[in-house]
């Protein structure tokens, strides 16, 4: 592993992988390491503005999208796991880009001018860019012989103005056949899980979020490997099946795959309890 | 769903400086909307909805503001660009619905889901407070707010048990710089 020189990228965590979903956090930084990529913590970040922001008050999305904008420092990329954090961020940027006003206004707010060649990043894309099974060679890494639904939510979908970047459709399916994992053709990859909904109409979410479990089960998946760790909150806590299947945080996998042994506080975080899944696969003990 | 047979359009209600606006707030230009349907067979919300997509994407062309602004649908939808995705006139509803929403707000139109709105209330306020959003005191005012303390309790339970909500918020240093935001 130490062949490969370290790259240094800004990281954004968001407020799920700050708080609810720290086992995403962790797993992140520890596959980046693994990978050669070190994901320095953006300076007093603060919230993107989550979609309840853009669904009432579209300037305050924007100027809090704006301030971690400009508090990322120059010649790095900025980094993010939450599809919705880099939606927020990309979607600033993006009326940077094309509106005068926008770079005006955050000029005046943030007391600098707007970097055009700031690049926000979804893991995913930095991940397209390693020779993973170069890597994944000289790691001598564990072989997961699990099949799993690939669960991509719906917020790395894009609004029209962001339409020439990618979704990254494919990327989890295509890195885990490399580690020995299955992917199996469901329904509901890009299916919404109800987001915030779930707080005011949790009777709408359990539905939805049940035909998703469901989905998983009846595909014969073992597990679902998600991208977004709101959607891997909302599967957990609504869906009221029987047995229903575990939900990993992708960056758990692939850390598992490099063989790391810093898992111990990644699942017992998790509503349903993967470990059982995990013993009995011999990933680990 | 709304029996709209039974709605008459009255030409003297239609407000086109209102679907002007719309389209200037939203960036999209909802006129092309050849009412396929595509937005609402796609919508994995639209039949918790009174008005599906299409039928919003209908009245803003029309005008029809106080349908508009009134409808639930504005606050149903949670912009998961379904529909954005698969409109193929490239009309980018969900934007149409975050401009509605906003000028239902502004106008002081009674939304018809108290209770979302209430929550991203509160989600705002948080950030303000602490420039993160805490989950647990959210989840708290929203509660208190709702006066209903007893519904998810098991689940917040069960949620602090797996270490998923801090007790303590995570902090912006410099928090003059978000609640500035929120002053403007």
């Amino acid at each position: 592993m130490a062949a490969s020189p370290s790259i240094d990228v800004s990281y954004f965590p968001g407020c799920s992988l700050a708080t609810t979903a720290k086992e995403n956090n962790q797993s992140l930084i520890e596959c980046c390491r693994k990978v050669g990529i070190q994901l320095l913590e953006l300076a007093d970040w603060n919230c993107c503005g989550s979609s309840s922001a853009h669904s009432i008050h579209r300037q305050i999305a924007f100027d809090l999208a704006c301030r971690n904008l400009s508090l990322s420092p120059p010649g790095r990329p900025l980094v993010t796991a939450c599809p919705s954090c880099t939606l927020r961020l990309k979607h600033a940027q993006h009326r940077l880009k094309n509106d005068p006003a926008a770079r005006e206004r955050y000029a005046g707010m943030w007391g600098r001018p707007f970097d055009a060649d700031l690049r926000v990043r979804h893991f995913f894309g930095l991940l397209e860019e390693v020779d993973l099974e170069r890597l994944l060679a000289a790691s001598g890494h564990v072989r997961i012989g699990l099949n799993f639904a690939p669960y991509y939510g719906c917020m790395l979908n894009r609004p029209f103005a962001l339409r020439s970047g990618s979704n990254y459709h494919g990327i989890m399916e295509k890195t885990l056949a490399k580690l020995g994992l299955r992917s199996l053709i469901w329904g509901h990859a890009s299916q919404c899980c109800g987001t915030f909904l779930t707080v005011a109409r949790p009777d709408i979410v359990t539905p939805k979020v049940n035909l998703i479990m469901q989905g998983a089960a009846e595909s014969g998946a073992d597990c679902i490997v998600t991208a977004c760790a709101m959607c891997h909150m909302n599967l957990e806590v609504r869906c009221n099946l029987k047995n229903p299947v575990p939900i990993f945080h992708f960056s758990e996998i692939l850390s598992l795959a490099f063989g790391t042994t810093r898992h111990q506080d990644w699942f017992s975080r998790h509503l349903i309890d993967p470990r059982p899944l995990l013993k009995r696969m011999g990933l680990t003990a | 769903m709304k029996d709209t047979n039974s709605t008459l359009i009255r030409l003297n209600d239609l407000d086109l400086k209102f679907s002007k606006d719309v389209k200037k707030m939203s960036g999209t230009d909802f006129h092309t909307c050849l009412q396929c349907r595509s937005c609402s067979g796609g919508c994995p919300f639209s039949e918790y909805m009174d008005y599906m997509p299409n039928g919003v994407m209908r009245l803003v062309q029309l005008g029809l503001k106080s349908e508009a602004l009134a409808c639930n649908t504005i606050w149903i939808c949670v912009g998961c660009h379904t529909c954005s995705i698969q409109c193929p006139m490239a009309i980018d509803i969900a934007a149409v619905m975050d401009a509605l929403r906003e000028k239902a707000l502004a106008e002081q139109v009674e939304a018809q889901e108290p209770d979302i709105l209430n929550f991203h209330c509160e989600v705002l306020k948080s950030i303000e407070r602490y420039g993160r959003t805490h989950k647990i005191e959210i989840m708290l005012r929203y509660k208190l707010k709702t006066r209903d303390l007893v519904s998810d309790w098991a689940v917040g339970m069960k949620m602090l048990a797996k270490r998923k909500l801090d007790l303590t918020p995570s902090r912006v240093e410099r928090i003059g710089e978000v609640k500035k935001i929120f002053k403007e």
